[in-house]
C-alpha cells in the first residue's frame, strides 16, 4: 500500500455520458430549463497540539434542476442522478413553476444557452503531495508553534476541495447550452494562542483567508512553511504589549484586514439583490441606491475597485457565473466614484442597471443568487515606507478577528489581531486589541493612501454567508495596504 | 403534493445500509454512521411575490471507520437508489481503511460501546405548497412582505455496528418574515411549528401590522451614550448565540483559556443572581444524540444564579481533559439554550421600562474584546424610543459596545416572568433543528457609541 494511493477514491461523475442524459431529461416544452450538477470532494486534514485531528473526507455531489414556464419558476434539487431520479426532480420543478406562475418578482430566465469551460491553474499537482508528507508538514508546523507554556492551544490544518461543475441548459425552440468548470481550491491555516491570567491573545495565519485556486503550489504562494514562528511569537509578544490607544487617528490597515473592509463595505452594499430588497428580512439592505450608480462619489479619488474574476489563482476565479454568465473583469469604482453594481443578468434585468457575472450558488442544493466574486481593490503608488513615514499619530492594524456592520452595511466595527503603533512616522511598538469603527458612507473617502503592487496581495474569504435559504460561499480579495485619516481608534476593555 | 412522512422510510433504509456495511466490515473494525437529512419547500418572497420556490432532497451519510485507536472519517450523499448508495458507501470504507494505516492512534478517540437505541418521530400538519404561497400572500396583501417559509421533514440518524440506533425525525413549518414600511424599518416576525393553524397565524400578521404602524412615527436618532434598555427575547437570542457560538459553555474553549467567560473562570467577574442558564435538551427540538452514539441528558446546568456551572463536554474533550461527557457536539455549544424566566410581568414591560430603549431585535453581533466579554452589535427592526412606558418613535440603527457582564450582571434589573420559545430558521447546509428558550431583559443601562 503505498502512501500516494491514500488520495480520493471515490471517482469524479461529470463526464460526457451524465451531459447526455442531463439533456434528456429536460423537458423541449417550457420556456426555458436547466440542470446544474456539483460534484465536490474534500479532504480535511489537522493537527492540533502536535495531536492528529480525525481526517475527515467529504463526497458531495448532487444536481438542481431549473424551470422557467408560463410566468413560472420552480426549482428541485436532488443527488438522485439515476434516469428516474432526474425524472422525478424535472416533475417537481415543474410543479413548483405551475404554482407560482402569476406570482413571481420576476421569471426572466437567463439570457443566454452558453457554451464553455473553465479550469483552475494548477501548477503543482496536490496528489504529488502525498497524504503521509502532508500529515507530516502539519505536524511541522504544530511543533513550531507550541514553543511556549504560555501558548495554550495552537493548530495547523490543510483542506483541498476539487469542485466540478457541469450547467445543461435548453429552451423551447431548441436552443441548448453546455459549461463544465473544474476548481481546485486549497486552504492552509494555522493558529497560535497564548494566555496570562485573563489575557488571551490569538494570532493566525492571516485568519483563513490564504487561501486560493491551485495545486500544492499554493501553499508556497502564501509562505505556509515558514509562518509558524512568526505567528507563535507574535501571539506571545501580543500578552505583554501595551492597549491600542483610543482616539481619533490615522489608520494603515495591511491587506488581510482590507480584504474584510473591502467585503463588508464595498462589495454587500453593491449587491444588486440587496438593493432590490430580496435580502432584508436576513442579510439586509443598503444605503447604496439605484440613482447612486455613476455619480456618488463612494471614496477619495484613490479608490479604484474592480470585479475581476478572471485572476489566476484567485478563490473566485471562474469563466461563467451559475445562470451561465460568461464573466470578465469590470471596474466598479473609478477614482472614488460609482459606476456598477455586483448583480447577474436576471438582477440587472430587474433593475436597469448594469452589473457583472456574479450570480452563484453555494453547491448544487441552492439556487443561484448575487454573490461577490473576486472584489479587488487596485494598487496605488505609494510604498508602504511612505505610509507609515506620512503618519504622525496613527495604528498599523494586521488580519481581522472580529467584523460587526449594520444591516444597511453602514455603521461598522472592525477589530484586528495584531496592532503597530506609529508615532512620528515610525513604527515604534507592538499594541494589543486594536480596533476602529465608521461609516462607510464616510469611510472612503478618508482614504488618504493607497500602497503600490509590492504590498498588493490576493486573498479569499472562504465563508461568506447570505441568502433565504442561507448559502455560504467563497468570495476573492486582493488589496494592497492602505491608509485612512481621522478614523475613532479603540483598544481593550480597561 | 406533500413532504409529511416522507423520511420514515429513510431510517429503515438508514438502518439497512449499515447493517449491510457492518457485515463487509474486517476484522475488529468497529463503524459509527450519522444520517443528516431533509426534504423540504422552500418559498423566497420579497415585496409580497415569489422570488425563488423549490424543493430539496438531501440525505447526507457520514461515517467513522475504527480499528483499535486509528479510524478515519468520511461523508456521500444518499441517493435512495440502494445499489448506487451501496458502491459508494463501499468506496469510501475502501478509502477509509487505505488513509487509516497512514495515521497513528488518536488519544482522545471516543464513542459509546453501550448501545442505546431511541427513537423520535413527530408528525406535522403542514399545507402543500400550492395552498402555502395562496395563505402567505394573502395575509401580505397590500404589504411589502419579505421573507421566506420551509417546510417538510427534518430527520437525524445514528447507527453503529455495535446494535445502536437511534432516529430523530420531525415534521415542521417555519416562516421567517418581515413587513416592511420603507428603507430599514420594518416588523419582523416568526410563526413555526409542527401544526399549521390559520387562526394562530392570523395573530402573528396582525402583531406585524401593529408594529408596521408604530413605525411610521418619525424616527429618532440617538447619539453615543448610555440608555435604560429593554431586550426582547430575539435580541437577548443574538447575544447568546454569540456568547454560546465562541466557547461561553464549552469545555474545551475553558480549559484552554479561548472562553469569553474569562474573567468568570478567574473569579474576576460574575454574572447577576437573576441569571441561570442551562441546555435544556428535553425542552428543545433537536435530537437528543450526537455523532458518536451518547445520549444527551435532559438538562445540563451551565450558569446557575449568575455563577459557572456545568460546561458541555463533547467525547473528545472528555478524554483530552479527563472528566465524563454530556453528549455534546464537537463544538460544544448549545443547541436547545434556554435562561430561566424573572419576575417583571411580561405584559408589563411597557410599563417597567419606562422611559428608554425598547430593542425587538439585535444584528451582526461579535466581540470587540473576547477575554472581557465585550461585544457590539446592531439594533435593527422594530426598535423604539418610549417615555413613560409608550412609544414616542422608532429609533434608527444604533451601535452598542458593552460587556456581558455589565448586560447581564451589574446593569440586569431584571428578566420577564414568561420564556419565548425561539426556533432557529437557518438554513446554511440543511434546515437547523437549534431553538431557545428565552425571556426579555431589563437593564439599566446599556452602551451606545455609534
Amino acid at each position: 500500500m503505498s502512501d500516494s494511493a491514500a488520495g480520493l477514491q471515490i471517482e469524479p461523475i461529470i463526464d460526457t455520458s451524465i451531459a447526455d442524459r442531463l439533456r434528456a431529461a429536460l423537458p423541449n416544452d417550457v420556456d426555458y430549463a436547466s440542470a446544474r450538477v456539483v460534484d465536490e470532494r474534500s479532504e480535511h486534514l489537522t493537527v492540533r497540539q502536535n495531536t492528529l485531528e480525525p481526517i475527515f473526507n467529504e463526497f458531495d455531489t448532487g444536481v438542481m434542476i431549473s424551470i422557467w414556464n408560463g410566468g413560472g419558476l420552480g426549482y428541485a434539487a436532488t443527488a438522485d442522478l439515476s434516469d428516474a431520479g432526474l425524472r422525478r426532480a424535472v416533475d417537481t420543478a415543474r410543479y413548483w413553476a405551475t404554482v407560482t406562475a402569476g406570482s413571481m418578482v420576476t421569471a426572466t430566465p437567463p439570457p443566454d444557452h452558453t457554451t464553455g469551460t473553465y479550469r483552475s491553474p494548477v501548477e503543482i499537482d496536490w496528489d504529488t503531495l502525498p497524504l503521509g508528507a502532508r500529515l507530516e508538514l502539519l505536524h511541522q508546523q504544530s511543533r513550531l508553534l507550541g514553543i511556549d507554556k504560555r501558548i495554550v492551544d495552537w493548530s495547523a490544518r490543510l483542506t483541498r476541495r476539487n469542485v466540478d461543475t457541469l450547467l445543461v441548459t435548453r429552451g423551447r425552440n431548441g436552443e441548448s447550452g453546455e459549461i463544465e468548470q473544474r476548481f481546485s481550491f486549497v486552504y492552509p491555516g494555522m493558529r497560535a494562542t497564548a494566555n496570562e491570567g485573563t489575557n488571551t491573545q490569538t494570532r493566525t495565519f492571516g485568519a483563513n483567508a490564504f487561501c486560493g485556486q491551485g495545486g500544492a503550489e499554493v501553499l508556497g504562494r502564501f509562505g505556509f512553511g515558514d509562518a509558524a514562528n512568526r505567528v507563535a511569537n507574535e501571539a506571545l509578544e501580543l500578552l505583554t504589549a501595551p492597549n491600542c490607544p483610543s482616539g481619533v487617528m490615522d489608520i494603515l490597515l495591511a491587506p488581510d484586514q482590507m480584504i474584510l473592509q473591502i467585503h463588508e463595505s464595498i462589495g454587500h452594499p453593491l449587491e444588486l439583490d440587496r438593493i432590490l430588497g430580496d435580502e432584508r428580512n436576513y442579510a439586509g439592505t443598503s444605503f447604496v441606491t439605484p440613482d447612486m450608480f455613476g455619480t456618488f462619489q463612494y471614496g477619495s479619488e484613490l479608490l479604484n475597485v474592480t470585479f475581476d474574476p478572471t485572476v489566476p489563482g484567485q478563490l473566485a476565479s471562474y469563466g461563467f457565473d451559475d445562470d451561465g454568465s460568461p464573466a470578465t473583469k469590470q471596474l466598479l469604482i473609478e477614482n472614488g466614484v460609482l459606476k456598477r453594481g455586483l448583480g447577474g443578468a436576471i438582477s440587472q434585468e430587474r433593475s436597469g442597471l448594469d452589473g457583472v457575472s456574479n450570480s452563484r450558488a453555494a453547491s448544487w442544493n441552492r439556487p443561484p443568487i448575487d454573490r461577490m466574486a473576486n472584489l479587488n481593490v487596485e494598487p496605488g503608488k505609494s510604498t508602504v515606507d511612505e505610509l507609515i513615514g506620512s503618519i504622525e499619530n496613527g495604528v498599523y492594524m494586521h488580519t481581522n478577528n472580529s467584523w460587526s456592520i449594520d444591516d444597511s452595511r453602514n455603521k461598522f466595527q472592525f477589530n484586528c489581531e495584531y496592532g503597530q503603533k506609529i508615532e512620528n512616522g515610525e513604527i515604534v511598538g507592538t499594541v494589543r486589541n486594536p480596533g476602529y469603527r465608521g461609516i462607510s458612507r464616510n469611510f472612503w473617502t478618508n482614504l488618504t493612501g493607497v500602497a503600490d503592487e509590492h504590498s498588493f496581495t490576493v486573498m479569499g474569504t472562504p465563508n461568506c454567508g447570505k441568502g433565504e435559504m442561507n448559502q455560504m460561499i467563497g468570495t476573492g480579495h486582493a488589496s494592497p495596504a492602505c491608509k485612512f485619516s481621522n478614523v475613532e481608534v479603540f483598544g481593550a476593555e480597561a | 403534493m406533500s413532504n409529511t412522512g416522507s423520511g420514515t422510510g429513510t431510517g429503515a433504509y438508514f438502518d439497512e445500509l449499515v447493517t449491510a456495511a457492518t457485515a463487509k466490515l474486517q476484522g475488529e473494525e468497529v463503524l459509527l454512521a450519522n444520517l443528516a437529512g431533509e426534504r423540504t419547500d422552500f418559498i423566497r418572497l420579497n415585496n409580497n411575490d415569489v422570488r425563488q420556490a423549490g424543493t430539496v432532497d438531501q440525505q447526507k451519510l457520514s461515517v467513522d471507520l475504527i480499528e483499535g485507536k486509528r479510524h478515519v472519517g468520511g461523508s456521500i450523499n444518499l441517493t435512495s437508489d440502494r445499489p448506487m448508495d451501496e458502491a459508494r458507501l463501499t468506496a469510501l470504507l475502501g478509502q477509509l481503511r487505505d488513509q487509516r494505516r497512514l495515521v497513528p492512534d488518536d488519544p482522545y478517540l471516543m464513542y459509546n460501546t453501550e448501545p442505546m437505541s431511541t427513537e423520535s418521530i413527530k408528525t406535522g400538519n403542514i399545507p402543500a405548497p400550492d395552498a402555502a404561497v395562496a395563505d402567505i400572500r394573502s395575509a401580505g396583501h397590500g404589504k411589502d412582505l419579505v421573507g421566506i417559509y420551509a417546510s417538510g421533514d427534518t430527520y437525524n440518524g445514528f447507527a453503529n455496528s455495535l446494535g445502536q440506533r437511534n432516529w430523530f425525525q420531525s415534521s415542521t413549518f417555519n416562516l421567517d418574515w418581515c413587513f416592511y414600511l420603507r428603507t430599514d424599518k420594518a416588523a419582523k416576525n416568526l410563526y413555526a411549528g409542527f401544526d399549521w393553524n390559520d387562526d394562530a397565524f392570523a395573530r402573528k400578521v396582525d402583531w406585524s401590522a401593529q408594529q408596521v404602524a408604530a413605525l411610521a412615527r418619525d424616527p429618532k436618532n440617538l447619539g453615543p451614550g448610555e440608555y435604560r434598555t429593554y431586550l426582547a427575547p430575539r435580541a437577548m437570542e443574538e447575544v447568546m448565540s454569540l456568547l454560546s457560538y465562541y466557547g461561553a459553555f464549552g469545555k474545551r474553549a475553558h480549559e484552554t483559556k479561548q472562553s469569553p467567560f474569562l474573567r468568570m473562570l478567574a473569579g474576576d467577574a460574575t454574572l447577576s443572581p437573576h441569571v441561570s442558564i442551562s441546555e435544556n435538551t428535553a425542552g428543545g427540538v433537536a435530537p437528543n444524540f450526537q455523532s458518536a452514539g451518547f445520549v444527551r441528558p435532559d438538562a445540563v446546568d451551565l450558569v446557575i444564579n449568575g455563577k459557572i456551572g456545568d460546561t458541555l463536554v463533547s467525547p473528545r474533550s472528555a478524554q483530552e481533559y479527563g472528566v465524563a461527557t454530556n453528549g455534546a457536539h464537537s463544538g460544544e455549544y448549545p443547541e436547545s439554550l434556554a435562561i430561566a424566566p424573572g419576575s417583571i410581568p411580561t405584559n408589563g414591560v411597557a410599563e417597567a421600562l419606562g422611559t428608554g430603549l425598547f430593542v425587538g431585535n439585535l444584528w451582526y453581533t461579535n466581540f470587540s474584546d473576547m477575554s472581557a466579554c465585550r461585544t457590539t452589535g446592531m439594533t435593527r427592526f422594530a426598535t423604539f424610543w418610549m417615555d413613560e412606558g409608550e412609544i414616542v418613535a422608532p429609533v434608527n440603527v444604533l451601535r452598542f459596545d458593552d460587556t456581558a457582564f455589565n448586560m447581564l450582571g451589574a446593569q440586569l434589573e431584571g428578566l420577564t416572568d414568561e420564556a419565548e420559545v425561539l426556533l432557529d430558521p437557518s438554513t446554511y447546509m440543511e434546515r437547523s433543528t437549534a431553538s431557545a428558550r428565552l425571556p426579555g431583559a431589563l437593564l439599566t443601562g446599556m452602551r451606545f457609541v455609534l
